[in-house]
């Protein structure tokens, strides 16, 4: 067996070729089932009860009313939920988000959930609840919440990172830096010095499919969830922890997902469906409205960043800082610090810093949304890239590529690098057609690049030969974006046979080890050197069948095209043995014909893209058009180019969403304003070009087929491209996110005086 | 073997405002126990997550993995993905 992740030069018999996707015929003919599909017989319906407030005081709960309404079920508040979380305050956090236990903390916060015969009843029950709320001041824009004088939501939170070491409670909780020079001599050497400041608001992941699961829990205390989720082991995990239970009594089941984004990383509801099972002793289906998502599940952070950048007049930057400011809404993480830690990562500076305040606010709580974080802080520092290249008078592109970080730069989060994409992408760009391309009146052309970090995991693959010689698959990792189709091709390629013959399916919580989520563009990577291994397990096992059968040492046999051979001279008469043969005789060679795989796959590699955009702008209305797009991005080994350019092109369409039109918005009173498609507006087809894509492939020397994540630093260079676009069609610098009509046409009219 | 750890902001108040602290270790194991032991400060850090960086890759998970002489090492915050 190998379990060496080293990369294999070889040539390629299916791997980058361009199959039909497993999933493609249900996902169209409307048979895939997704979270909202299940149903058990005698399931109740569950809705949840949330507070209208942004910041209260929960004084008293009244359900007695909603109790006694018939077909009700059972109703729970956070005294069905007691604290099990044995001093883990991010548990308790989770916990909290969830059901709040005696505060509320934003807009939609949950504080009571009903499950009833239906939805009509479920509906009356909720009305019948009376909640007492004692109202506080709240605050919701980042730049607010660290003010001293701030409305305060937890008693608990002083900064951490700050020396002296802070001693008082605020909603400022964590500062961090990063970076390394002198940046104040940078700047005494630098011919130009800019400085901007930068705000985007907060976006949603705006996946198709609501949350939604389906819980059934056993007198005996065993337990059943199916659920659309990013990783169906984390959410058996921690709602397993959050109710009582054992890991393995809790057997969760993932449905397909419409969409995540790193929006359904974090449980939201799950605990509260398994709570009113297991009071009700029925199975309760809970499903959210779209109102809810927006509301009450987890969005990106809205940003205030800072940036100053110094260079000489021939474009050598000499210092580089940034101040970014990230609101994680109303529980602490710290997302202004990944801002941080990404903010610079594309460039080779010789005095570098960026810090870094977090701060709580009376917004739902924040989460991840692809590449978490780098899309803003890529917006801020591009801008000022572009302002410093065109105070100098060198093309923007030409000052990337001389700053480019390379192998052997230390990286303004820390260690040097090995190899790297950046210098390469920016080259891409630099010779792409699309930078030749004549311009339209009105319409401006942007050039940006990004950054963001990958990661493997932990991943367990279960590979079985069928007795017909085909094979099937089990995995744990999450299918989100394709990675049945290159799990697949991997097995395949490493059997030596057709595709169409390997099988791949996503197991649940009981039938594999512990598998991490699918986030971190770890999906495709982690799970298709689980698979490599599990291949190579089973070729062994298959190698000593064929050595059992003809009687010969295990080492005369070798495994060539989907084939058992017996290698050497006296072994020459020996017909191949096929893997279809193998498997007629498991049975009488010692049993089934299995390979496993259980690994961390650590050393994913870092990830760089560039990217290209054209946007009009009509001047009367301020609304703004792309024209044309093309993504240049690093892929180490696209294993299946299509879901890879689908990758792009998802990443490039989200962040031209969020650079163009999406935004919350927060009333003086603290609520959420547009909780709808209608009003929070995400591009749809007729919206945008055909975006073009051109992979890169410059080889993971840590994975054997070259893999590197693809998923995520889509995201990143579009707020920043689009922006720079829509700046040189009006001739103004973008600094606000989301460029609307109604922030372009004012930017243009104070601009003109 | 004694090794140079380069820490992040956030962890260096807990050592006295130092960029890096000397530590004998040859594991990642290694290197979170003397660091827990001798910097008390830093273990809800690494219960929370911390990244180590050997020359430049990045290891998250596999706390056996050796500390070669001479390597450059950082932490990291442990990045979530999305």
């Amino acid at each position: 067996m190998s379990m060496d992740a080293d990369l294999v030069t070889k040539k390629f018999k299916v791997i980058g070729t361009r199959v039909a996707r497993p999933d493609g015929v249900d996902k169209v003919t409307g048979r895939a089932r997704f979270g909202a599909d299940a149903s058990l017989p005698g399931q109740l319906i569950a809705l949840v009860l949330r507070s209208p407030h942004p910041h209260a005081i929960i004084k008293k709960i009244d359900t007695s009313k909603a109790e006694k309404l018939s077909g009700v079920k059972a109703i729970i508040t956070s005294a069905d939920l007691p604290d099990y979380t044995e001093g883990d305050r991010g548990l308790l956090d989770i916990l909290e988000n969830c059901m709040a236990r005696h505060k509320v903390y934003y807009d939609g916060h949950a504080v009571a959930a009903v499950a009833a015969i239906d939805v009509t009843t479920a509906r009356a029950a909720l009305k019948l609840i009376k909640v007492d709320y004692q109202i506080l001041p709240h605050v919701t824009h980042v730049d607010d919440a660290l003010k001293a004088d701030s409305p305060l939501l937890h008693t608990h939170i002083v900064t951490e990172g700050v020396s002296p070491e802070a001693t008082k409670p605020s909603n400022y909780n964590k500062f961090a830096e990063y970076g390394h020079g002198d940046i104040e001599l940078g700047f005494r050497e630098a011919d130009v010095i800019i400085e901007k400041s930068y705000k985007t608001e907060q976006t949603h992941q705006g996946y198709i499919e609501p949350h939604s699961c389906l819980a059934s829990v056993s007198p005996d205390g065993a337990a059943e969830m199916w659920v659309c989720t990013q990783g169906h082991f984390v959410y058996r995990n921690q709602c397993a922890k959050l109710l009582g239970l054992d890991a393995n009594k809790l057997r969760v089941t993932a449905s397909e997902i419409g969409g995540g984004f790193g929006g359904k990383t974090h449980i939201w509801a799950e605990p509260l469906a398994l709570a009113l099972s297991r009071k009700a002793n029925r199975p309760v289906k809970l499903t959210m409205s779209r109102e809810e998502v927006f509301r009450c599940t987890g969005p990106t952070s809205a940003t205030s960043i800072d940036v100053k950048i110094g260079a000489k007049k021939d474009g050598t930057v000499t210092a580089a800082f940034a101040e970014l400011r990230y609101t994680s809404g109303c529980f602490p993480s710290n997302w202004a610090e990944f801002g941080a830690m990404t903010a610079w990562a594309c460039y080779d500076f010789k005095n570098v810093k960026s810090v870094s305040k977090d701060a709580v606010s009376n917004r739902p709580k924040t989460a991840a949304y692809r590449a978490p974080s780098a899309p803003m802080a890529a917006f801020a520092i591009e801008n000022t890239m572009d302002e410093i290249a065109k105070a100098i008078g060198m093309d923007p592109l030409e000052l990337r590529i001389k700053n480019a970080a390379k192998e052997g730069t230390k990286s303004s989060y820390g260690p040097v690098y090995g190899p790297i994409g950046i210098g390469p992408t920016l080259q891409a760009a630099k010779d792409h057609p699309h930078m030749k391309a004549p311009l339209a009146p009105n319409t401006g052309r942007g050039v940006a690049c990004g950054f963001w970090f990958n990661f493997g995991g932990q991943t367990c693959v279960d590979l079985n030969v069928t007795p017909d010689g085909t094979t099937t698959v089990a995995v744990g990792t999450m299918d989100v974006g394709g990675s049945r189709a290159s799990l697949a091709l991997a097995v395949a390629e490493e059997l030596g046979v057709e595709y169409k013959d390997v099988r791949v399916i996503v197991a649940d919580t009981s039938s594999l080890g512990h598998n991490d989520m699918t986030d971190g563009s770890r999906g495709t990577f982690s799970s298709s050197m689980a698979a490599i291994f599990a291949a190579r397990n089973a070729i062994t096992v298959m190698r000593q069948k064929a050595a059992k059968t003809w009687e010969i040492p295990l080492e005369d046999v070798i495994w060539e095209d989907g084939h058992a051979k017996a290698k050497g001279a006296s072994h020459g008469n020996l017909a191949p043995m096929s893997i279809k043969e193998i498997a007629a005789i498991a049975g009488s060679t010692g049993g089934p014909i299995a390979g496993h795989a259980e690994i961390v796959a650590d050393n994913a590699g870092v990830s760089f893209g560039t990217h290209i955009a054209d946007c009009h702008v009509d001047p009367e209305t301020g609304q703004s058009r792309i024209t044309r797009y093309t993504v240049i991005q690093d892929a180490g080994k696209a294993m299946h180019p299509s879901y890879v350019e689908g990758q792009y092109q998802g990443g490039a369409a989200q962040g031209i969403g969020w650079a163009l039109n999406e935004e919350y918005v927060y009333g003086a009173n603290g609520r959420l304003q547009n909780p709808a498609f209608l009003d929070y507006r995400i591009p749809v087809c007729s919206d945008l070009p055909f975006i073009d894509t051109q992979i890169l492939e410059i080889p993971n020397p840590h994975h054997p087929y070259g893999v590197r994540g693809v998923g995520e630093t889509g995201i990143v260079p579009p707020l920043a491209a689009v922006s720079i676009a829509v700046t040189n069609a009006t001739g103004v610098r973008m600094t606000h996110i989301p460029m609307s009509p109604p922030r372009v046409l004012k930017a243009i009219k104070t601009h003109r005086g | 073997m004694s090794i140079e750890v380069h820490l992040w902001g956030a962890l260096r108040p807990l050592v006295g405002g130092a960029l890096s602290v000397s530590v004998e270790a040859n594991t990642i194991r290694e290197l979170f126990r003397v660091l827990t032991n001798d910097y008390p400060g830093m273990e809800p850090h690494i219960k929370r997550g911390v990244a180590v960086a050997i020359n430049g890759q990045i290891y998250r998970d596999q706390l056996d993995t050796i500390l070669p002489a001479n390597a450059e090492i950082y932490l990291m915050p442990r990045v979530p993905g999305g």
